[in-house]
């Protein structure tokens, strides 16, 4: 009895002194900035909940490899790379920033997975007058609402999604569509956008179905889609939804006679899926691995260090990295306002964007590819999963500034 | 034990006044006290009357929610803000309470349960709450138009004090021959009833307290970390609740307090050394304390220290 006691003290001890070294580790103060002596990037994912394939992990060793390419040196500065799981909730991935910003000198924030923890996080970069450059957060109230003069969104949005599949398949012969949307604000503003594009390519919307977030059955959305006669069923809703619906439309036979174009499918969606299953769905990618020389060579790198190949957010956070990296360079400094404004004036070339630029709201304009799945006998090597329909050049993909919603930008 | 209260609140008081002294990070702090209350909130349900609610995050999340609205639209200071939220949930709370009390055990949880997630439905569909995104952006503000909060060591003591004060209520009511009926429910709910008790005026009584004080912790935390989304009104939320509870001690004035402080710890500070290994720890904690600390960290240490408490 006794002994079991003492177990249970040790025990107890034990739990305690575990949030002790944590107090202590996040104790020890150390400012940051150039003139104390580092750069420090700190990489706010998801690594252990429904985005950590698309970030995670990867995009913590891409920032890294993006070091590593750029010396580990800026201005004779050694660069650190901190990460930090953010659990998908926003006051946990807030006050990690909040911690990173005001006790570890962090001076950009990447990747920010989420867009409710990448909208908390731009708020208190602003405050704080630091950066944040989100690749993972696809919500345009990033440079619209809640823009900030510190925020760059980099990779994709939600907008150049919808717009450049819905408009890219519309121009290209898809005139006649049907929506099965998730039935909240996300989905109905990712319908909302692909409607408008395409009934601006001349086509038209026969109509549209709602489904609740999170459906289990799909059947009898599916069915009412297919009775539709449309063209193309577009896909208004993101992560297991879509999973779910494509699945179903595939054991309802409804790819055989129309065309599913999903609004915001990643690759690690069709990697989930298997080809067999998402063949023929049309949607739009920022980036792919497999586009050219130069993609290639750093798909293959990052497959050597991570087993799978990179996600165009990955991709991104390495883009912006660098491209962060070289503004510090340029502007001689690591101030936050010297960097922006060195950002926003430099055009980027890179393995991931051709001549890309980031506006004035802070929009990475950069160039959308519209993509086909690839039949399983087209399919050559692992990850080969794409045929590359069309290039839709980043001014079109992009939400145009005269619609712009971002209050400072709208200004200057 | 009773002479003893006032002596554990001038502890905390001491405690809570030196913690940032000492270097800890007062945000870090402000989000665990705002934890720790919503615990003890939770607690007075569970630790004292038996009820376990699985709907807590309803009363968290809407008052959040109804504070971030008002002062960030409304432009209404930060306590009264509060204190609206506050309200609203104790409304929320007569409502659900009210319906889920008339039933017992699993039932009960299970009503709580599916009233939260109807209340999180809405809040995903109205336009007000910013749905996935979430309400974002809302001001710090001016306590009572002049104290400006916007430096976090003054708002560390306001939100100490609130705490304390939340706290020093959950102690005054344990303690009254309210909290007595309470814990005799708990133990027998028929012998109570048989002594002439209301027992359902009882519940619904503490129902609400403890909705309104879980309204409290969730319109304050919105206040510090400036946004409000749908993780505090999700089901996660009311079972991370449940685990504080568990962990700290259930039916022990100051086991959700360090309950809620080992897991906020641990969600924050492995974040970034352990990564993807978080919610195993975690998991794995909540196993350990169950197996190993039935009682929970407070509730085994109280029993150590005197064998022979009933109540601890």
């Amino acid at each position: 009895m006794k002994q079991a006691n003492k177990m249970k003290l040790s025990l107890v001890a034990g739990l305690l002194l575990s949030g002790i070294s944590g107090f202590a580790a996040a104790a020890d103060k150390d400012a940051g900035g150039i003139s104390d002596g580092a750069v420090k990037i700190g990489v706010l994912t998801d690594m252990s909940g429904l985005y950590a394939d698309l970030g995670g992990r990867g995009s913590v060793e891409a920032a890294k490899m993006a070091v590593e390419d750029f010396g580990g040196k800026v201005l004779g500065k050694p660069i650190e790379v901190l990460s930090a799981d953010h659990q998908n909730k926003a006051d946990i991935g807030a006050n990690i920033a909040r911690e990173w910003y005001d006790r570890q000198g962090v001076d950009m924030i990447t990747d920010a997975m989420n867009s409710a923890v990448a909208l908390a996080t731009a708020k208190l970069t602003a405050e704080k007058k630091r950066i944040l450059i989100a690749n993972g957060a696809g919500s345009t109230k990033l440079t619209n609402e809640e823009c900030t003069p510190y925020t760059v969104h980099y990779a994709y949005d939600t907008y150049a999604m919808a717009k450049g599949t819905a408009g890219t398949v519309a121009k290209q012969g898809g005139k006649s569509w049907y929506f099965l949307t998730a039935d909240y604000a996300f989905g109905q503003s990712l319908q909302a956008d692909a409607a408008k594009a395409v009934k601006a390519a001349g086509g038209e919307v026969l109509g549209e179905v709602k489904h609740p977030l999170n459906a289990a059955d799909f059947s009898s959305f599916i069915l009412q889609a297919q009775a539709s006669k449309a063209k193309v069923v577009g896909l208004a809703d993101a992560g297991g939804d879509i999973v779910n619906a494509i699945k179903a439309a595939n054991e309802f036979g409804l790819t055989k006679d129309q065309t599913l174009a999903g609004l915001l499918v990643m690759i690690t969606d069709v990697n989930s899926l298997g080809l067999p299953t998402a063949q023929g769905l049309l949607l739009t990618e920022g980036w792919y691995w497999d586009l050219n020389d130069e993609t290639r060579k750093f798909g293959k790198r990052f497959f050597e260090k991570m087993k799978k190949m990179p996600t165009m957010v990955q991709a991104g956070v390495y883009s912006a990295t660098t491209t962060y990296l070289k503004a510090i360079q340029a502007a001689g400094t690591d101030n936050a306002d010297a960097v922006m404004a060195e950002m926003k004036k430099t055009k980027i070339n890179d393995m991931f964007a051709k001549n890309g630029h980031v506006r004035q709201d802070g929009r990475m304009v950069h160039d959308m590819y519209l993509m086909q799945v690839k039949k399983p006998a087209e399919s050559k090597y692992p990850w080969d999963y794409y045929n590359v329909k069309a290039t839709i050049p980043g001014d079109e993909a992009y939400q145009p500034m005269s619609e712009s919603r971002c209050a400072f930008a709208k200004k200057s | 034990m009773k002479n003893r209260m006032p002596i554990v609140l001038l502890v905390l008081a001491v405690l809570g006044c030196l913690a940032p002294l000492a270097g800890l990070y007062p945000v870090f702090l402000m989000k665990g006290l705002c934890f720790a209350l919503f615990a003890c909130a939770f607690n007075l349900l569970i630790g004292y009357t038996g009820l376990l609610s699985f709907g807590h995050a309803a009363f968290f999340g809407t008052a959040g929610y109804v504070a971030g609205h008002f002062v960030k639209v409304w432009g209404w200071s930060p306590e009264l803000g509060i204190i609206l939220g506050a309200a609203t949930s104790a409304g929320l709370g007569w409502l659900i309470g009210g319906l889920a009390i008339r039933r017992q055990g699993i039932y009960f949880a299970m009503i709580t349960l599916a009233l939260s997630q109807m209340l999180y439905f809405v809040c995903l569909q109205v336009p007000v709450t910013g749905a996935e995104d979430g309400m974002q952006g809302i001001p710090r503000g001016h306590l009572f138009g002049f104290i400006d909060l916007s430096s976090d060591l003054t708002l560390y003591y306001v939100v100490l004090a609130i705490f304390l004060a939340g706290y020093g209520l959950l102690q005054r009511v344990v303690n009254s021959p309210f909290g007595q009926v309470l814990k005799a429910i708990r133990e027998n709910e028929s012998r109570v009833l048989s002594l002439g008790y209301d027992v359902d005026r009882h519940k619904l009584l503490a129902f609400v307290l403890s909705a309104g004080l879980a309204g409290v912790a969730g319109a304050t935390k919105t206040i510090v970390l400036g946004f409000e989304t749908l993780t505090d009104v999700s089901w996660e939320m009311s079972g991370e609740v449940v685990l504080m509870t568990l962990v700290g001690g259930m039916g022990t004035l100051l086991g959700p307090v360090v309950g809620a402080f080992v897991i906020v710890s641990l969600q924050n500070y492995l974040a970034d050394k352990v990564g993807a290994w978080v919610q195993v720890i975690i998991g794995s904690a909540f196993v350990l304390c169950v197996l190993a600390l039935r009682k929970g960290i407070v509730g085994t240490i109280a029993a150590r220290l005197q064998p022979k408490a009933i109540n601890a």
